[in-house]
């Protein structure tokens, strides 16, 4: 069987393979390390990063190439725009997506607009790779999924992987970018093993990947709800209903050809986001559907999503707040007429 | 605390003269821009630099392309100090195609990465953390370059002040940090806005070396500047430069002033102007002579008057700019 190893895993591979090839790759952030300066743990880190994604690069990279910053966003996340203007290659870990109210300026105003205004004649290879996501019992500030606010903004590119051999690939390619590019981590993912390539490799950005095929319906599905679509596509198929599951991968760019062309296969389309249902990827990609699809559809455009709330603390109530199977299947009841498939 | 003394190297007469013809460079660009942007053929709004020259033409003097700056709203004088183009630049506040960044951004975002200038920058307190990710890629990659952030006593209360000087501080990065003290942001005092009595006392919470001097007294800015570069290219660390300084004109070109007193403005466009006091510096220390500042004023009006007349004759940028420049590469469908 080939080599398993978990998504937190993979992340970390993909930084080695970088860093290892191109001394101006640097990774720089909140406890990336941790412990910085003290004695007694010479080269060692503390941490390695809050969730431990990044544990061992500082032995093997040095603390001059993997920075402990101070908790300021702003002060790092802008200097990793202007480290990337100026000819490195920064990787900047913002450690929950939810922190970007104290640095969205640096990534909104300076890094996604620098080259448009400076008129092409800057790059900013830059990756922000942060995580996000709700399942964790982390409350409202530190589960968010807001990778739709950064889809909004001309400049930045968006990963959201599902998979831990997506996650490698996709990293390596964004680390490799010379755009910036904002790289999603969901943390109920990171334990998740699966099969992992050794050495150097890449996934383009901007290309969908298809999980599961089938010609009844699509389910277009982003981050971890891939898992969610997967598990319900299995349910289907047990009533006969295949479901074509369409992993996008990228944000920004989209695939928008993968998404049209199964949707002109199936002529049914569910989404499924867990980020807050108002101006989100659901509906963006709804929208690109109603626009360039809609012949192809003999159904309305469904979509999963949270609901709009923030995210809650108790468990009784995240449960609620995610998307489920369940809530896949009633949806596709509404499209597919066979009452049976809501009682699975 | 004083930045550390270091042996003080004397202006050279050369030296000197291409000081005085950035200083007037400015004052002359940013009038011109102050008599075309009331005739409406300039777009949008401009902030004008003009009084303020000795600031960024006495810290500019010891750098090269080699060196960063970043700039704020008011970034005319640190491009023209820094080397850029005047035509280019003319042409960028036209929203021409053949201004420095090909019309996309104008008169708060020029910039030429090619001489360090990291563009000028609408976001008030934008520039400290990208002027210590310059200095660290400066230190990271052995360039022997320094960073300099210059930004205006409105920035100093700004959030970003205080992370970006922190970690330029934790990291010892080659970055000096230029005040602009010009008494007002926007139209608000800076006594009332900023609870120090000085912007320089502050370095005292980041354990950096922090002065205050007369920003219209070129040699004083000269002189600090040269101390805090040098200690930054020693690999010592950062430092915070305070210059008292005053804009000619308003915040933005319409800004009726009336914040201001008629008195200060006077004392300010003469006997305090600093251009008047470098020109009286540079002829009793025999450091040019009369027909050598006449030449260059001469010289410097004619630059001007070429770069209006590049401006007005320049294109407008095409249809198919719009969206280019936004990525390097950007394929949508992921096509290969």
């Amino acid at each position: 069987m080939a080599r398993q190893i978990s998504f937190a895993d993979a992340i970390n591979e993909a930084i080695k393979e970088t860093m290892r090839n191109d001394e101006n790759v640097i990774l720089l952030g909140e406890d990336v390390a941790g412990g910085a300066d003290l004695d007694h743990l010479g080269d060692e880190d503390a941490w390695g990063g809050v969730m431990g994604v990044t544990k061992g690069l500082v032995q093997e990279f040095g603390r001059d190439r993997i920075l402990d910053t101070p908790i300021a966003e702003a002060g790092y996340v802008g200097a990793a725009v202007s480290a990337a203007a100026t000819g490195m290659r920064p990787i900047a870990e913002l450690m929950f997506n939810d922190f970007i109210g104290s640095c969205l300026d640096e990534v909104m105003n300076q890094g996604a607009k620098l080259r448009y205004m400076f008129g092409g004649h800057a790059k900013i290879p830059l990756v922000i790779r942060t995580m996000h996501g709700a399942g964790f019992r982390a409350a409202a500030q530190h589960s968010q999924t807001l990778y739709g606010m950064f889809t909004a903004i001309p400049g930045v590119k968006v990963v959201v992987p599902s998979t831990p051999a997506d996650a490698k690939g996709l990293l390596i390619s964004a680390i490799e970018d010379d755009d910036m590019v904002v790289f999603f981590e969901d943390k109920t993912l990171y334990n998740v093993k699966g099969e992992v390539p050794e050495g150097h490799y890449t996934i383009p950005i901007g290309k969908a990947d298809i999980k599961r095929a089938g010609d009844d319906l699509t389910i277009v599905a982003i981050g971890k709800q891939v898992n969610t679509a997967l598990a319900a596509a299995e349910q289907l198929a047990q009533k006969g209903i295949e479901a074509e599951v369409v992993d996008p991968r990228s944000l920004s760019p989209l695939d928008e050809n993968s998404i049209l062309k199964s949707v002109q296969k199936t002529s049914r389309l569910v989404i499924v986001d867990e980020a807050n249902p108002r101006c989100n990827a659901a509906t963006d990609i709804s929208a690109l559907v109603a626009d360039k699809g809609f012949d192809y559809l003999d159904a309305p455009i469904k979509m999963v999503t949270a609901p709009h709330s923030p995210v809650p603390f108790s468990p009784a109530l995240e449960d609620l707040y995610l998307p489920t199977p369940e809530k896949i299947l009633a949806v596709v009841s509404e499209l597919i007429d066979d009452e049976s498939i809501v009682t699975i | 605390m004083r930045v550390s003394e270091v042996q003080q190297e004397a202006l050279t007469a050369e030296k000197a003269k291409w000081m005085y013809q950035k200083m007037v460079e400015i004052r002359r660009f940013e009038d011109q821009v102050h008599e075309t942007f009331s005739t409406g053929t300039i777009p949008g709004f401009v902030h004008l630099y003009a009084g303020e020259e000795a600031v960024a033409v006495g810290v500019c003097s010891h750098l090269d392309d080699k060196d960063y700056i970043t700039s704020t709203h008011r970034g005319h004088g640190h491009c023209i100090a820094k080397g850029c183009d005047l035509k280019g630049m003319m042409a960028e506040i036209y929203g021409k195609a053949t201004g420095l960044c090909k019309g996309k951004g104008g008169s708060m975002h020029i910039a030429d990465v090619s001489k360090g200038m990291l563009g000028a920058n609408g976001i008030v307190g934008g520039g400290f953390p990208l002027a210590t990710g310059a200095g660290l890629s400066a230190k990271l990659r052995k360039t022997g370059g320094v960073a300099v952030c210059f930004f205006g006593d409105g920035a100093n209360n700004h959030g970003t002040f205080h992370e970006g000087i922190n970690q330029a501080a934790i990291w010892n990065l080659p970055v000096i940090f230029v005040a602009e003290n010009n008494g007002y942001g926007e139209s608000t005092p800076f006594e009332y806005a900023s609870s120090c009595k000085s912007i320089a006392d502050r370095a005292v919470g980041y354990n950096i070396p922090g002065e205050t001097v007369d920003g219209k007294d070129t040699m004083a800015v000269y002189e600090a500047a040269q101390r805090a570069v040098e200690r930054a290219r020693n690999g010592e660390g950062p430092s915070l430069i305070e210059c008292v300084t005053y804009r000619n004109y308003g915040h933005f070109e319409g800004d009726a002033q009336t914040y201001k007193t008629s008195e200060e403005r006077e004392q300010h466009l003469n006997e305090l102007d600093a251009i008047i006091r470098f020109r009286e510096h540079l002829l009793s220390n025999n450091l040019a002579s009369e027909d050598e500042l006449h030449s260059i004023d001469e010289n410097v009006r004619q630059a001007v008057a070429d770069a209006v007349e590049f401006a007005e004759k320049s294109p407008m940028p095409e249809a198919d700019q719009l969206i280019t420049d936004v990525y390097v590469n950007y394929k949508p469908g992921g096509e290969e």
